[in-house]
């Protein structure tokens, strides 16, 4: 039976990783490919890193960092943040990541997706969709959160696999950074609207948010950063919860 | 002893290569080439794979004498070859992704799309997943029944002769993961993915 999966998700900035809260006021909280090499041996089911200031600043210590984690982890490594181009992927894939998330490019141009699927495999694309809610729908958010793009989540989300994607990284505006829990609705919207897997992301507090993100969201996999980051979880902890709750995981 | 990683240009091989030279440390020679004149003097090859079945057959045609050295190594010489992924389904005769096309034809079968039963399983089959091992194979010494394994992959091997099954996993269906014919072994699975079983099944391969 496949396991839903549970990915700690490093935000890297300066090839350092920061907190984020609604994606400004950042703490530092450690080496990238220490952490990545922590999070392995104690379970991860792939680690995740993002980039998040990488639009504006130079990116080459994020290639670094994938290099050297490549070499120490021998589970699935996503690489997001800043990825503009068919050629900005095809670094990243040679430095070692699995996988590579597209956001602000995919929505500018669709054919970044197609294109990178059809060079690389849809395996090793991943669309992140930054969804915020406005009246009954959500809309899709560019540049870490800071443009509007005012294109329907749900509608993109379809788009975007037809494209070629092969996961979709959803993450909740309005939730991430408030420990209050996955914006469950939109989750479940996504998911049930199209055929690829869905990871959920943003708001996550405390375990049941991710036996939720999974029961309710129908997530096949749960992005989490700051609790276990700071301690307050640890990933076996997690995968012990999930699975009390009946959930399969990976033990 | 020499292990050969074929880089015909065809998806990412870079955690293949971490992964073998993490387990060989320095004791193995570990080469990535598409030379064919390594290639055909090395002891062990690994065919990796990613991307579609079409664009790795058209890539490794595109290697001049590629096919053929690989043919030889695998049919006359008998050494052991790892498939891994779309490096495995191209041992089958046809593969139907994209357009029908032929494969390499080692293991008589072919590559076709998992059943998805109308969207009820998401595809591609992305995760862990346990693999039932239906017989003994050399490259799963010591690996653990029902062990968990890393897979991403929307298409399937269906072998005609069953006999060269050596695991399976349930997704949507039962099908095959790994096989195993005499010196030539495949995983659907990513090893090189799958943590510290998946190294083990790697080591195995290298101290055949």
């Amino acid at each position: 039976m496949l396991k839903n999966r549970i990915i700690p998700c490093l935000d890297v900035k300066n090839g350092r990783v920061v907190k984020g809260i609604n994606f400004v006021d950042l703490k530092d909280a450690g080496d990238p490919v220490e952490q990545a090499k922590i999070y392995s041996d104690g379970g991860a089911d792939e680690i995740c890193f993002l980039d998040i200031t990488a639009s504006n600043e130079n990116r080459d210590t994020i290639y670094e960092v994938v290099e050297k984690t490549s070499k120490k982890c021998f589970v699935p490594l996503t690489v997001g943040g800043g990825v503009r181009s068919v050629d900005d992927i095809n670094k990243l894939l040679n430095c070692g990541a699995d996988k590579v998330s597209i956001n602000t490019a995919a929505v500018e141009n669709s054919k970044v997706v197609a294109d990178s699927s059809k060079k690389f495999g849809s395996q090793c694309i991943v669309v992140a969709i930054d969804a915020k809610k406005n009246g009954d729908k959500w809309e899709v958010f560019t540049h870490g959160g800071r443009n509007n793009s005012g294109i329907d989540a749900l509608e993109y989300a379809k788009k975007m696999e037809d494209s070629g994607a092969g996961e979709l990284l959803v993450t909740s505006m309005d939730r991430d950074g408030t420990q209050v829990g996955y914006d469950i609705e939109l989750m479940s919207k996504i998911s049930s609207k199209v055929n690829i897997p869905l990871i959920a992301s943003g708001g996550v507090g405390n375990l049941d948010h991710l036996v939720e993100g999974i029961k309710s969201g129908k997530a096949s996999a749960v992005l989490a950063a700051s609790i276990f980051h700071y301690g307050k979880y640890s990933v076996k902890e997690a995968k012990q919860y999930l699975e009390s709750k009946g959930i399969p995981v990976r033990t | 002893m020499n292990v050969t990683i074929v880089d015909y240009k065809s998806g990412n091989i870079s955690s293949v290569i971490n992964s073998f030279k993490e387990v060989a440390q320095n004791k193995i020679k570990i080469d990535v080439t598409s030379d064919v004149s390594k290639i055909k003097s090395t002891d062990k090859v690994v065919l990796p794979g990613q991307g579609s079945f079409k664009s790795c057959v058209d890539a490794l045609q595109s290697i001049n004498g590629l096919v053929d050295c690989l043919n030889d190594f695998v049919m006359n010489k008998k050494k052991p070859l790892l498939g891994i992924c779309v490096g495995l389904q191209m041992f089958a005769d046809v593969g139907y992704e994209e357009l029908e096309t032929k494969g390499l034809g080692w293991i008589p079968g072919k590559v076709t799309k998992i059943d998805n039963q109308n969207g009820k399983y998401k595809l591609p089959h992305i995760g862990w997943n346990q693999i039932n091992l239906v017989k003994k194979s050399k490259i799963f010494k010591d690996i653990k029944d029902k062990s968990h394994m890393y897979f991403v992959h929307s298409y399937e091997f269906v072998p005609t002769d069953k006999s060269s099954i050596s695991a399976t996993t349930e997704y949507s269906s039962k099908h095959v993961c790994a096989v195993e014919k005499e010196n030539i072994f495949g995983t659907q699975f990513h090893p090189e993915k799958s943590d510290k079983t998946g190294l083990k099944i790697i080591n195995n391969f290298i101290n055949l």
